[in-house]
């Protein structure tokens, strides 16, 4: 069966569902609310473009991802040569630069590694202030790959940033947090 | 210094690889030497283990944080219908 539009109803049908779909994405409640407001407007231009194959759900959150992305891409305006460059740079913190050994952060058991999930909630609240603590592109990618589950080439496309740059992300952002979490936990 | 020393010291590139090989594909001459890397080196053994719990808890914190159900104020939301109906009328 074909799904169809109810725009009277949006609001008190998914008005909420998108507010949290934004905010655990980007973590500004006024840029959140925000972006459901644009989505709804958004969506009402495309409204005749639906063809009724996604639910309404579906059809307003993949209009409110595609602002979230342009979003990310607004704060890290594509991501500059001399950002990766900067990135590298600060893996010095970590690794010897003649042999890559590692010289700071060395990797030290949290005591969580061999359990299966049942962290405590302390952990849980350490884990989300240093996810915190990430640029906004990292965090970008680094959510798109994990919660979103895109495949690499899509978050290229569109965050604009090469094949290489992105695992060069992916790898500093894990560095930075697994190292705040050492600093903070043990 | 040999091949196989620098496969041996080069955490930075083990690391690389662990997150590289978590989520895309990595050759079988970069497999051979990150194998070779961590049966050495604890470091990275411990880094290894602890990535995936890390992947495992961001994924779970999310999650859980949809589930929380913020909420939007209702006076937010009433505006929200009204700037709608609004748009629906002009045409």
């Amino acid at each position: 069966m074909d799904h169809q539009l109810h725009p009277h109803k949006w609001v008190t049908a998914h008005a909420d569902y998108l507010y949290n779909f934004a905010i655990t994405r980007i973590n500004d409640d006024e840029l959140a609310k925000d972006l459901v407001q644009e989505t709804f407007l958004a969506a009402l231009q495309k409204v005749e473009g639906f063809a009724g194959k996604s639910s309404e759900r579906t059809w307003l959150t993949a209009i409110l991802k595609n602002k979230i992305i342009d979003t990310y891409r607004k704060k890290s305006s594509g991501l500059r040569t001399s950002d990766i460059r900067e990135a590298e740079d600060e893996q010095s913190d970590f690794f010897n630069a003649d042999d890559g050994h590692w010289i700071n952060n060395c990797p030290k058991e949290f005591g969580i590694e061999d359990k299966d999930a049942l962290v405590s909630k302390e952990f849980e609240r350490i884990m989300q202030r240093c996810l915190q603590k990430l640029p906004a592109l990292w965090m970008s990618v680094f959510t798109m790959k994990h919660i979103d589950e895109e495949p690499t080439e899509t978050i290229c496309t569109e965050l604009r940033v090469t094949q290489a740059n992105f695992w060069v992300i992916i790898h500093r952002a894990k560095l930075n947090l697994r190292a705040c979490l050492q600093k903070n936990w043990i | 210094m040999s091949y196989l020393k620098r496969v041996i010291y080069n955490c930075k590139q083990a690391t690389f690889l662990i997150e590289k090989k978590s989520m895309g594909k990595i050759s079988f001459r970069e497999a051979i030497e990150l194998r070779i890397h961590l049966y050495g080196c604890s470091f990275c053994r411990i880094y290894k283990k602890q990535s995936r719990v890390i992947n495992e808890m961001v994924q779970e914190l999310f999650r859980s944080s949809m589930q929380r159900n913020a909420k939007l104020d209702d006076g937010f939301k009433k505006e929200l219908q009204d700037r709608i109906e609004e748009e629906l009328n002009k045409n």
